[in-house]
């Protein structure tokens, strides 16, 4: 078999220390990592397996009003925690609408960073991949890219970060928490990920050997609680990649937008802040006009990268719909399908 | 309990104590339990696990295998190659009759589609043997792969599906279309699609000197036994195949594939059992699938929308070295009435695995184009689209002119649209919203699939205690062969099911038909009631040709079995228990032999077909396109139901395809390459859950005594058609955008 070594350290310091060496990788839950073994995507010389290390599976709410979400919490606990949920509706939904239950019962916060791209031919190691084998080329260009990236990319990589969690988790400027050789630091999720470049191997700005430890909501997150959807569209009514998505978050002073965010998912090789669309509805008005001005400046700089120019409106109109939805106000109760366009429809039984 | 007409059934049988009953599956709890052994379940001592390498071009030559790594991988055994593959005894290229397709078994370095078998790593654990396969890394010298419809020589096959004419007519399609007060010609596209089957393709295969004993899964086990036997030199009475269970086949598992082949031939390079079970991605190449279809529909109407003409072209594509055609366009002759009708097919050569039979092959794909197109003329006419397909009801067989065996679509039609509420659908598009503002459409299809039969035998066996062995070479691809066919088998010998034992799902068994076409309950099913009406006619004969007994002197004719004794027809107080007909006769047992086939008198006579109607209600977000189908109901008749429980499963699964055929499925191959991109199950995509809020199957009465004696008809394969264009109706319906290439993707609804 495909021989490789696994360790289970009980410390963070332990794991950081074999984190570090060459051809390691960390495995958690294994939701993508295992996949991308079993298909020869990666072959890591070592697997640091870091579920066991204490404390990493604790949502704490802290005493600032913000939340530190151990990178082992698993995705389901986290949407379920009805504190969390509760403060953080557009994030609980995000959650739920990923992949199916089972897989979110198993899979981390941390993990859910670090999950790889679902451009085919990143999986498919017969094709041409610059993230694989840095310099072979991209297959995706010129091949079906129909789904494929409009904003961000470069002649080297077209492809998409397609985690939901990570969509309102940036827009409320969450900060990912990592341990590594070198000691502690704290990064803005939104500079977590990185756009492809030249050298689009490199996903994060992870320095070998450094852990995620925790990602943390600021308490200025929670005040946009009112007013925070998640909106995902996607090519079946559940357990799909999305197409495009957003997240919405307002908070309002009166009649008045006091202070947008937004980001867009599936859109570039990161998380999408287009923080110059958050600026347009500042003291704006809740209204279809300031919504789409907003959806425009958003996408003010997307282009297609193949046969996805389709993308580029519907990214402004689910923008819209986004914020139109979180200017409603943050539904009572979690929808029978979170995200979805058909949260709101009534089926006949 | 209903009492079933008989009409060729000898008078004595008196059916309907079981048929009709909603029983639920019988191998329900070993299924659940996990006690139902599926064929990768089996290890004898001593097995192997073999790994498939697959070729990673489309077209070409393997020039290069890293052999020698491979078997230095720990645990590896072997390493099955074109340079040391057993050599067969029959070419696997060769063609002896057309159901026989060329299979790529390592007998040269030759690549003609991606994911072609080009080695079989041998090892005593799946892991080695895996590891082992990708140490291959196989180098090739590639050729351009030809992908796609266009661009290549088109040619018109010999023959399209499983034997019909390429080109048929009836009328003057061109007079009829010129004398139209009404015309459309319209061009639809299919995807290529997999079948999927829950279990992929499977083997663990075990040599006994020239004995070989597997167990695969397989519908059609005879020709598997033939197939195998003929490949390797052997007798086919020397395979022993063992199929009682399969996890979904859907054509894919019709004809033994290349790779179950190749486990065979491992099996024999190593002189040990072995096991080889394909990956999912390895299913998308050597084990067949539907080929894309570009449809071109021309139809006239009347001013009072009666068609004048109807032509269905399909364009499609086989593989470079065998021939299979989708035969998309038959469909167009037995569903609507029309003067002029002329379907054509022709094809294109791809580099890709061969095409073969998926469910409801032809009728699928073709149906949701004609049906797309009948509700394009039905606008086109200004009428209702249900008030149009009536007005072209077809009381004969369009195409041949022949009636009908029995036909109750118009109580389909009826019953379909009173449950669905049809008749308050506005005429115009894009009227309907709901509450949340998503755009409502209705739409409707016509379902229909032929009736046929292949040839099937049973043997039954009354035993002196009164009990009963029914017993055929059976498949039970989940469709509920176990239960159904033995609710028929304790018919067949007037017991209670109880006291039936019912064998099935092996090779060692009479060959009960390949499980295809929607023709296996009626196939199996009426070999068994002949085997069972002849078990029953030489008791009886005992029994009225004794004088001890109260049935002495009734005639052969002159009695009813019924609950495990005999009645005296005139006088059902007097009768006999069957223990004490034997028990007197001082017989054991006796043995019957029944055949299941189509009575070709009644076939030329007759067209024989199940219908349906199909009716989907759909919801569309405006600005995105995102489209849920939100209800369904179909209402279909085929003849006499045996089981309610599992008919309307197989009406239910049959549409839910059609929801993945209209909304979901297809292959995507990369235009350069010819490699299939998506072949994994998280983005190839069919219907989750969530797809499918409601759903409803209606089962319409009907009586067909001409099809054959139980009236059976078939069920496994209608529900997809019919379903497909309902759906797109339903889009269209909804948004006034009709979309013409399946599947209907949100790309495609978006407007600038």
């Amino acid at each position: 078999m495909n021989r490789f070594e696994y360790i289970r350290p009980v410390t963070v310091s332990e794991a950081v220390a074999a984190g570090a060496a060459p051809g390691s990788t960390y495995l958690a839950a294994g939701t993508n990592l295992l996949d991308l073994m079993k298909g020869g995507v990666t072959r890591p010389v070592q697997l640091v397996d870091i579920t066991r290390l204490p404390g990493l599976d604790r949502i704490e709410h802290l005493e600032d009003g913000g939340v530190r979400i151990g990178a082992l919490v698993r995705n389901a606990d986290l949407a379920h925690d009805p504190a969390f949920a509760r403060r953080f509706p557009s994030i609980a939904e995000a959650l739920l609408s990923g992949a199916s239950a089972q897989l979110r019962n198993a899979a981390t916060a941390g993990g859910n960073l670090l999950q790889r791209t679902r451009c085919a031919y990143f999986y498919d190691t017969a094709s041409a991949c610059n993230k694989r084998h840095p310099g072979a080329g991209c297959d995706a260009i010129g091949g079906d890219n129909r789904l494929h990236a409009i904003l961000g990319w470069s002649e080297h990589c077209i492809a998409t970060h397609p985690s939901d969690f990570c969509v309102p988790m940036t827009a409320l400027d969450a900060v990912v928490e990592i341990e590594g050789p070198q000691g502690r630091r704290a990064i803005p999720l939104e500079q977590f990920h990185r756009l492809p470049g030249d050298n689009p191997e490199r996903e994060t700005v992870l320095d070998r050997g450094e852990l995620i430890t925790a990602i943390r909501l600021p308490p200025e997150a929670a005040a946009f609680a009112p007013h925070a959807r998640y909106l995902k569209v996607r090519e079946r009514t559940s357990y799909a990649f999305a197409v495009v998505s957003a997240a919405a978050a307002l908070r309002f002073e009166g009649d008045v937008i006091a202070e947008a965010r937004i980001a867009l998912g599936s859109v570039a090789l990161t998380p999408w802040r287009p923080r110059s669309a958050e600026a347009t509805l500042a003291g704006a008005r809740p209204d279809a006009a300031a919504f789409r001005h907003a959806a425009d400046a958003a996408l003010a700089d997307a282009r297609p990268s193949g046969d996805n120019a389709f993308k580029i409106e519907l990214a402004r109109r689910i923008v819209v719909r986004a914020l139109t939805l979180a200017a409603a106000g943050t539904p009572a109760r979690m929808p029978a399908l979170p995200a979805s366009p058909f949260a709101g429809v009534m089926t006949h039984a | 309990m209903p009492e079933i007409a008989l009409t060729q059934a000898p008078a004595h049988v008196r059916m309907g104590s079981s048929i009709g009953q909603p029983l639920t599956r019988r191998e329900g709890v070993l299924k659940t339990t996990g006690a139902a052994r599926y064929a990768a379940d089996h290890h004898p001592p001593g097995m192997a696990y073999a790994a498939l390498a697959v070729s990673s071009i489309a077209r070409g030559r393997v020039v290069a295998l890293d052999v020698a790594a491979a078997k230095d991988h720990p645990g590896v055994i072997a390493v099955m190659t074109p340079a040391n593959a057993p050599k067969l005894a029959l070419d696997p290229d060769a063609k002896l009759h057309p159901f026989m397709f060329r299979l790529d078994v390592l007998q040269n370095d030759k690549v003609r589609y991606a994911n072609q078998p080009i080695a079989v790593v041998v090892a005593d654990t799946l892991e080695a043997a895996t590891e082992g396969a990708a140490l291959l890394a196989p180098r090739y010298e590639t050729e351009p792969a030809r992908v796609g419809l266009d661009g290549h020589e088109r040619f018109a096959p010999q023959a399209v599906g499983a034997g019909r004419p390429a080109e048929e007519s009836h009328g003057d399609v061109e007079a009829g279309l010129a004398s139209a007060s009404r015309r459309i010609e319209t061009v639809y596209e299919t995807p290529g699609q997999y079948h999927n089957a829950m279990e992929p393709h499977a083997i663990v295969a075990a040599w006994d000197g020239d004995t070989l004993t597997i167990d695969t899964p397989s519908q059609g086990m005879a020709f598997a036994q033939d197939r195998i036997a003929g490949l390797f030199g052997i007798e086919p009475t020397a395979v022993h195949i063992r199929s009682p269970f399969l996890g979904g086949g859907f054509g894919s598992k019709g004809l033994i594939s290349g790779p179950q082949i190749l486990g065979i031939m491992a099996a024999r390079l190593v002189g040990r059992p072995v096991k080889l079970v394909l990956q999912r991605a390895q299913m998308y190449g050597p084990v067949g699938h539907r080929a894309p279809t570009r449809q071109t529909m021309r139809l006239g109407a009347d001013d009072q929308g009666r068609l004048t003409a109807l032509s269905h072209h399909v364009h499609t594509a086989t593989s470079a070295f065998d021939d299979f055609v989708e035969p998309a366009a038959t469909v167009s002759h037995a569903l609507y009435a029309s003067p002029a009708i002329r379907t054509s097919h022709e094809a294109v050569r791809i580099d890709t695995g061969t095409p073969l039979f998926m469910r409801a092959p032809g009728e699928a794909p073709g149906s949701a184009a004609l049906e797309s197109a009948i509700d394009e003329m039905a606008h086109a006419s200004g009428m209702d689209p249900l008030r149009f397909r009536l007005a072209n009801y077809a009381d004969v067989e369009p195409i041949s002119g022949n009636p009908f065996s029995s036909k109750a679509l118009r109580q389909c039609y009826e019953q379909g649209a009173e449950r669905f509420g049809w008749s308050r659908r506005p005429l115009a598009p894009r009227q309907m919203r709901d509450e949340a503002g998503m755009l409502v459409g209705w739409g409707m299809g016509t379902a229909t699939f032929p009736a046929i039969m292949f040839e099937g035998h049973a043997r039954a066996v009354l035993r002196r205690d009164g009990t009963g062995i029914v017993e055929l070479g059976a498949h039970d691809m989940g469709q509920g062969a176990w239960t159904a066919l033995a609710q028929i088998a304790a018919d067949s010998l007037g017991l209670d099911l109880g006291r039936i034992e019912f064998r099935s799902g092996t090779s060692d068994l009479p060959d009960a038909g390949i499980a295809g076409g929607s023709a296996h309950t009626a196939t199996a099913g009426m070999a068994i009631h002949g085997a069972g009406a002849d078990v029953i006619a030489r008791l009886a004969d005992l029994a009225t040709g004794d004088s001890r007994s109260p049935l002495f002197g009734a005639g052969n004719a002159g009695v009813i079995a019924r609950g495990g004794r005999l009645f005296r027809r005139d006088n059902e107080a007097a009768s006999e228990s069957y223990a004490d007909i034997l028990s007197r006769a001082g017989r054991d047992v006796i043995e019957g032999h029944g055949s299941g086939r189509v009575d070709p008198a009644a076939q030329a006579a007759y067209a024989m077909h199940a219908h349906g109607a199909v009716f989907a209600e759909v919801k569309v977000d405006p600005d995105f396109g995102q489209v849920r189908v939100t209800r369904l109901v179909g209402a279909f008749a085929a003849g006499t139901i045996v089981n309610p429980h599992m008919v309307r499963s197989q009406y239910l699964g049959g549409m839910i395809w059609g929801v993945s055929f209209a909304l979901h499925e297809q292959a995507v191959t990369d235009r350069r390459s010819g490699r299939v991109m998506n072949a994994n199950l998280a983005d190839y995509h069919v219907p989750v859950n969530a797809d499918v809020p409601s759903i409803e199957a209606i089962l319409v009465e009907e009586r067909d005594i001409h099809v054959n004696a139980l009236g059976i008809k078939g069920v496994g394969e209608i529900g997809v058609t019919g379903t497909a264009g309902a759906i797109a109706n339903a889009v269209w319906h909804a948004t006034g955008v009709r979309v013409r290439s399946f599947p209907i993707t949100l790309d495609r609804l978006i407007e600038p």
